[in-house]
């Protein structure tokens, strides 16, 4: 058992897609948060195998593309400088500053170095303690607990020389931002399952509450993607808004709690910028007082820097969910994931490159109905 | 970037004071921190991101999923359009579907190997 190929299957695709049909009886406007299932349901056509009147609207859960612009230039300013090597995942490089991206500093001399783990980072900086190491956190809850304890590994091994700038967002701030939102059309949420595996589900209650919404907890295969989808159209038909649980084999009602642990010593809650939306009050996480030594924004003074956004993009309103990404009149002519206008251009869970990658053409490149069963 | 990927754990050991284990993803092996599931045991599945496992997999839980939408399969053949039924299977008889759905658990591996 893999846990990835059963969770693909078209033949059950279709058990699930019928019940849905069955179930639709006008139109409802779901938002998925997770950049990482509108990936899926952009590549494998998920939105146009469901009834007519049965939209989603993509939401602002890809961490690349809402990192603020002002992170960004920070970013790009403390790469710059000598004796400093940044280290941050590979699809950061890309993402445009106010003037340039990391690749461009790079280009221009600068060390920067793609990793795959916080922990890369932290060894890069105890085999090189002549130089200042780096690392860009970004990220949802997700990635919120292993860059914490790369911070916190760092303290309890003294690696003065490492040091991390961080942009981290949290999602249920983000669902109330979007509920409370005059323009707001969602009426039901797809949480994202991951974040959910490490935070648990406790969150979620106050708001579909508050909101009378559903939230259904999902994963990332399109048969999660197909069930998260089925049982929050089976509460909007019944009249329904509770939080239910639709990825049980990743996700528990506590989460993580030795992760949960780590995020509230290492991190403090803070109002973050969400780039093409504004600031959202208490939406983000900044280490806390007694990591400050590990933290780049104080050790390189970075704060005071005006940014500059391209006016063609509108990446703010596709994060928001108001318009689709072909919809934007440089999709695909002036931006395109080779020269981004936009941060939701760059990494493949940007609802801009998802749609330019499998969208483009027309047809999704992994058609999830069944071919005939051989 | 927010890809987290179940693995199966192949090897554990202490490394400076971590504990890390060797986590095998479809034949592609990684390093992985497991201090934040530190019981958990060689063989099981994790959901692994940048490194780190966050979650143990459940596998009763999953099993138990897909036995739900194989149910759900069955109820639309039976209830839905049948000539859509009978498109979906391909006109010839038994499909895999139909056919593993008989012996209850065996779908999850036959499935699973397409
Ligand atoms: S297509 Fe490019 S310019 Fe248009 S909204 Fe998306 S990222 Fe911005």
């Amino acid at each position: 058992m893999k846990y990835l190929e059963e969770f693909q299957n078209p033949e059950l695709a279709r058990g699930l897609l019928e019940d849905i049909r069955a179930q639709v009886t006008r139109p409802w406007a779901l938002m998925e948060v997770c950049g990482g299932q509108t990936h899926t349901i952009i590549r494998h056509g998920i939105d146009q195998l469901l009834p007519e009147g049965l939209e989603l609207i993509h939401g602002p859960g890809c961490p690349v593309c809402v990192t603020p612009l002002e992170m960004i230039d920070r970013a790009l300013e403390i790469a710059s400088r000598p004796g400093v090597v940044f280290c941050s995942f590979g699809d950061m490089l890309r993402v445009p500053g106010s003037d340039r991206d990391l690749f461009r500093v790079r280009g221009e001399g600068g060390d920067v170095r793609v990793v795959y783990s916080p922990l890369d980072a932290l060894r890069i900086a105890r085999e090189n303690p002549d130089k200042e190491v780096v690392f860009f956190g970004i990220g949802f809850e997700t990635t919120a607990p292993p860059n914490a304890m790369a911070v916190y590994q760092a303290q309890k091994q003294r690696v003065r020389n490492f040091s991390m700038l961080v942009s981290h967002v949290r999602v249920p701030p983000a669902i109330e931002a979007i509920m409370e939102s005059p323009d707001c059309r969602v009426q039901a949420f797809l949480a994202a399952g991951h974040v959910c595996s490490v935070m648990g589900t406790e969150e979620y209650p106050v708001l579909a509450d508050r909101y009378r919404v559903p939230i259904v907890v999902t994963g990332f295969e399109p048969l999660d993607i197909l069930e998260g989808i089925r049982r929050t159209v089976r509460q909007l038909e019944r009249g329904e808004h509770r939080v239910e649980n639709a990825y049980p084999r990743a996700v528990r009602p506590e989460g993580n709690p030795a992760a949960r642990d780590m995020l509230e010593d290492v991190f403090e809650v803070t109002d973050r910028a969400w780039r093409g939306i504004g600031v959202i009050p208490r939406s983000g996480w900044r280490l806390s007082e007694r990591y400050r030594d590990h933290d780049a924004e104080y050790r390189f003074d970075v704060r005071g820097i005006t940014t500059r956004e391209p006016a063609q993009c509108r990446s703010g309103e596709v994060l928001q969910g108001l318009i689709k990404p072909n919809q934007c009149e440089a999709f695909g002519t002036t931006c395109t994931p080779r020269t981004p206008l936009g941060a939701t251009m760059v990494s493949s869970e940007g609802a801009c490159a998802a749609y330019y990658l499998y969208r483009r053409l027309g047809t999704p490149a992994v058609p999830l109905e069944a071919s005939p069963v051989a | 970037m927010c890809l987290a990927v179940p693995g199966r754990v192949m090897e554990i050991e202490e490394r400076n004071g971590t504990r890390m284990a060797v986590v095998d993803f479809g034949g592609v092996v990684k390093d992985v921190c497991l201090e934040y599931l530190p019981d958990l045991r060689v063989g099981e599945y994790a959901i692994v991101h940048v490194g780190f496992a966050l979650q143990r997999l459940d596998e009763e839980s999953a099993r138990r999923t897909l036995a739900l939408f194989e149910e759900l399969g069955l109820l639309q053949e039976e209830f839905g359009d049948p000539w859509e039924a009978a498109a979906g299977s391909g006109g010839e008889g038994g499909s895999g579907f139909g056919a593993g759905s008989r012996d209850g658990e065996a779908i999850v591996a036959e499935e699973g190997g397409r």
